[in-house]
């Protein structure tokens, strides 16, 4: 029976061009507005780290008192002093703290061109807090932070670029003229949104080509290439050295705690810190701190463009339009066929076999209207560029999953709206149908 | 023509009457926000920055192994590596002029802070201050940017002073924008007075106002303090440096060709890829590709929006025609002029638009609301609602033409043949 009602969908379909056109175009363009927009919502809302995002904190404290925060809020990084000492305090399972540099690296045994690549000052911590991935050795160990080792890893692209991909474990590279033995390579990582730099910016940056020690960077005096965030009252004097052990911010810390009753003591160690802080007499207020997991965090600093949100929105609702229309459409394609129903109804079919027949038809029609979706998917995904900005542009791509959704939609969605033309269809009384014939 | 027979007939067929209405409802809201978005955002990509921005350009570059910037004769070192730079800069045939600055507005990259009228206190809790942006540069920001000024005097060669990145040295005298001056002194003679900048307890006093000049960053954060600029005169010293060049007229390409070959003969050990030697033009078109592309969006969106409702109408209507065959024939027998069968579809499509851009009018102010509560936007102003139900009505009356034209020509015949 299936063949058969394929067939006769396939032939009413043919006998009006101009109004099947009209549903597949409605249809087409619906699921191709909803998917290119999708595809760029759920790459930009994602989950970086699903199974421990709700594991991962960073950790804040108010070091500008309620003047000055933000509408209560402590500053959105740590100071250096906060950072190193909270980092040293070890109270929690894994800590970590970065700031990005942006060194000029020189490929090894040539002094000619340099470029400058851009990456992290960190810990031994960062590597497995954050599950990055290797391709040859491995983190430096927290014996190279504390003895400040030139060490470094690098990715698997700047390892293509500067070693061609070989196992450089043990070779040097230079970085702003100072040399860095190479400990480990990661292989391609680049969790999007980068949840642990949303401080300065870089949530869909590029990936990040190298790592090294933060106490090394600091001893060399690297200089942060990320956000530095001094306040509006600051008074911190003249040369590094003060504005380093000053109050501006620039260290995003996260901690690693396992369950919430580590958090809670987490949470209450911090406050501890900042009371400890108020008696000293660098802050004048009482402790106002915050830890923020994964997705609180992305969720505070929103992190999901507005364009995208908006985009997605505008999307949808244009894709129920084009549903509406598809209904009226159907309406209009089957109450024409009330007479053909009428006979069919006469000659015994139930009301189930029209239900079948009708719904197979809607659903041809949102096959079709889904493999058009799905071209001008493709096609949009080349246009995304030209929405968006390119780092978020570069995150939307056909995959598979996309391609199946693209049909999925495009095909349940005209079914569902085929179910009130159908049930119309249905209600068809044959006796009428044959006496006013 | 009374309603009353058509509002009859059009009981007999509430599944299509709710169907059309719907969707010039749903279309209604949807195109008026979107048209009020693409408003907005070109609004915003055309607000002029204050500069002069044809032929400007700037040049980002690193140093390879500079000296760290963190004692004194390092510092001093880097000022001579960038004043080389300068000179080597200005020395070329193609550039009218050259200012060594921190950031320009649209880079997203910047430096900001306060200024009040009290000197600070340590962070004891009086000093408020009035948010704004700084531009480190020299004499000749002004010419190079194309500020206007308004008041004063600009900076002299002997007022510039330098000092390294994280050296905290507030300068004695700024430039302040015309926007910024009228804030901290609102009767508009901000000119020569003594302000504090960042919580500073040495004065810094206004020697000029210049008309306008933007903030670097163009995200939301800013814009409660987007016209507010102070401008010093200093020069920084890191191991990088950024040079704004205003090219002769014409000329701008060629400059932008001889600044890399320049720069490299006056020292080899930097940086400078192809991302370091940006026109302003390009700069502009980084900072608002969302925008843009939003606007193109929402355009492309509401375009094949009206196309699809536009042909949902003939389709329904068309049928409706269609069913109708016989009755438009009786009518036409007893007498109905084409014309009165034209307007009769007509006046039906407007009957049924009219509900529908009701219920658009009350959908488009919901989704407006629950834009402004998510996304910052501004309220719909009613010409957009206005408009937008013209054109809807319009857009209806357009698409039920072409079958209510096929309707009127119906021939009366038909009532006397068999259904």
């Amino acid at each position: 029976m299936f063949s058969y009602y394929l067939e006769l969908a396939m032939r009413s379909l043919r006998r009006s061009p101009g109004l099947t056109l009209l549903m597949v175009l409605a249809i087409g363009f619906g699921v191709a507005a909803s998917m290119i927009t999708w595809s760029v919502f759920r790459a930009v809302s994602g989950d970086p780290i699903p199974g421990k995002s709700s594991q991962l904190y960073t950790v804040l404290v108010d070091n500008r008192g309620p003047q000055y925060n933000d509408e209560g809020e402590p500053p959105e990084a740590l100071t250096y002093t906060d950072a190193t000492a909270l980092v040293a305090a070890r109270k929690a399972a894994h800590q970590t703290l970065l700031f990005d540099v942006a060194p000029s690296v020189l490929p090894e045994g040539n002094q000619s061109i340099p470029f400058i690549a851009d990456g992290y000052a960190t810990n031994a911590d960062f590597f497995g807090m954050f599950e990055v991935p290797f391709e040859y050795g491995g983190p430096w160990h927290a014996s190279d932070d504390e003895g400040r080792a030139a060490v470094a890893v690098i990715s698997h692209e700047l390892n293509q670029q500067l070693f061609n991909g070989a196992d450089s474990v043990g070779r040097e590279i230079t970085m702003d003229r100072h040399t860095y033995r190479v400990v480990g390579v990661t292989a391609h990582w680049d969790p999007q949104p980068r949840y642990y730099d949303v401080f300065s910016g870089n949530q869909f940056g590029d990936p990040v080509q190298l790592y090294l020690p933060f106490t090394r960077a600091v001893d060399v005096a690297m200089d942060t290439s990320g956000r530095n965030n001094c306040g509006s009252n600051v008074d911190f004097g003249t040369g590094r050295d003060a504005w380093l052990h000053g109050e501006c911010v620039w260290v995003p810390v996260w901690v690693e705690l396992a369950d919430q009753a580590a958090a809670t003591s987490y949470r209450e160690f911090l406050t501890r810190y900042a009371a400890e802080q108020q008696r000293a007499g660098r802050f004048h207020w009482a402790p106002n701190v915050r830890l923020r997991d994964v997705n609180n965090w992305l969720d505070h600093m929103h992190v999901v463009p507005p364009e995208s949100r908006i985009s997605l929105m505008v999307a949808l609702g244009f894709f129920v339009i084009c549903l509406v229309n598809t209904i009226g459409l159907l309406l209009a394609k089957f109450m024409r066929r009330a007479a053909e129903i009428g006979v069919r109804r006469a000659l015994g079919a139930p009301r189930r076999e029209i239900y079948r027949q009708f719904l197979i038809e809607a659903a041809t029609v949102g096959l079709v209207g889904g493999v058009l979706g799905l071209l001008l998917t493709a096609l949009g995904m080349f246009g995304v560029g030209l929405l968006f900005e390119p780092e978020i542009a570069r995150l939307a791509h056909l995959d598979f999953s996309l391609v199946a959704m693209t049909l999925l939609v495009a095909v349940v969605a005209t079914v569902l709206a085929a179910f009130y033309p159908t049930w119309r269809a249905a209600k068809v009384q044959p006796a009428w149908q044959l006496k006013s014939n | 023509m009374t309603l009353h027979p058509m509002i009859a007939a059009l009981r007999r067929h509430k599944a299509g009457v709710v169907l059309i209405a719907l969707q010039i409802a749903l279309t209604l809201a949807i195109v008026c926000n979107a048209v009020f978005i693409i408003g907005q955002r070109i609004e915003r990509v055309h607000r002029p920055t204050g500069l002069d921005e044809n032929n400007l350009f700037l040049v980002s570059q690193q140093w390879v192994g500079a000296p760290s910037g963190d004692d004194p004769g390092s510092v001093e070192k880097l000022d001579s590596m960038q004043q080389a730079d300068l000179a080597a800069l200005r020395g070329l045939p193609d550039v009218a002029s050259v200012a060594p600055i921190n950031s320009l507005p649209l880079l997203n990259s910047s430096w900001n802070g306060a200024v009040d009228l009290k000197p600070g206190d340590k962070g004891q809790g009086s000093f408020r201050g009035t948010r704004t942006t700084y531009y480190f540069s020299d004499e000749q920001a002004l010419s190079t940017l194309g500020l206007r000024l308004v008041a004063g005097r600009n900076f002299t060669a002997a007022d510039v002073g330098h000092q390294g990145f994280r050296d905290q040295g507030e300068p004695t005298q700024v430039i302040l924008t015309k926007a910024l001056g009228d804030k901290l002194f609102p009767k508009g003679d901000a000119l020569g007075k003594v302000i504090f900048l960042n919580g500073a307890t040495t004065p810094t006093t206004i020697i000029g106002l210049v008309e306008r000049m933007q903030v670097p960053g163009t995200g939301s954060w800013t814009n409660a303090f987007v016209w507010n600029a102070t401008l010093a005169p200093t020069r920084l010293d890191a191991n990088f440096a950024r040079y704004a060049i205003r090219a002769k007229p014409g000329r701008l390409d060629a400059a932008m060709r001889a600044v890399t070959p320049a720069l490299y003969a006056t020292n080899p050990l930097r940086v400078l890829d192809d991302d370091s030697v940006k026109s302003f033009a390009d700069i502009r078109a980084e900072a608002y590709r969302a925008d843009v592309g939003m606007a193109i969006l929402m355009g492309v969106v509401c375009l094949i929006l009206l196309a699809v409702t536009a042909a949902g109408i003939v389709g329904l209507t068309s049928f409706w025609v269609g069913q109708r065959h016989r009755q438009i024939g009786v009518r036409r027998a007893l007498g109905a002029r084409k014309i009165d069968i034209l307007h009769y579809f007509q006046i039906e499509n407007l009957v049924i638009a009219s509900v529908g851009a009701v219920i658009g009018l009350m959908l488009a102010v919901g989704l407006n609301l629950l834009l402004m509560k998510s996304f910052e936007m501004d309220r719909l102003p009613a010409a957009y609602v206005l408009i937008g139900i013209v054109v809807v009505l319009a857009l209806g009356q357009g698409a039920v033409f072409v079958p209510a034209r096929r309707a009127s020509n119906v021939p009366p015949v038909v009532a006397t043949r068999a259904a």
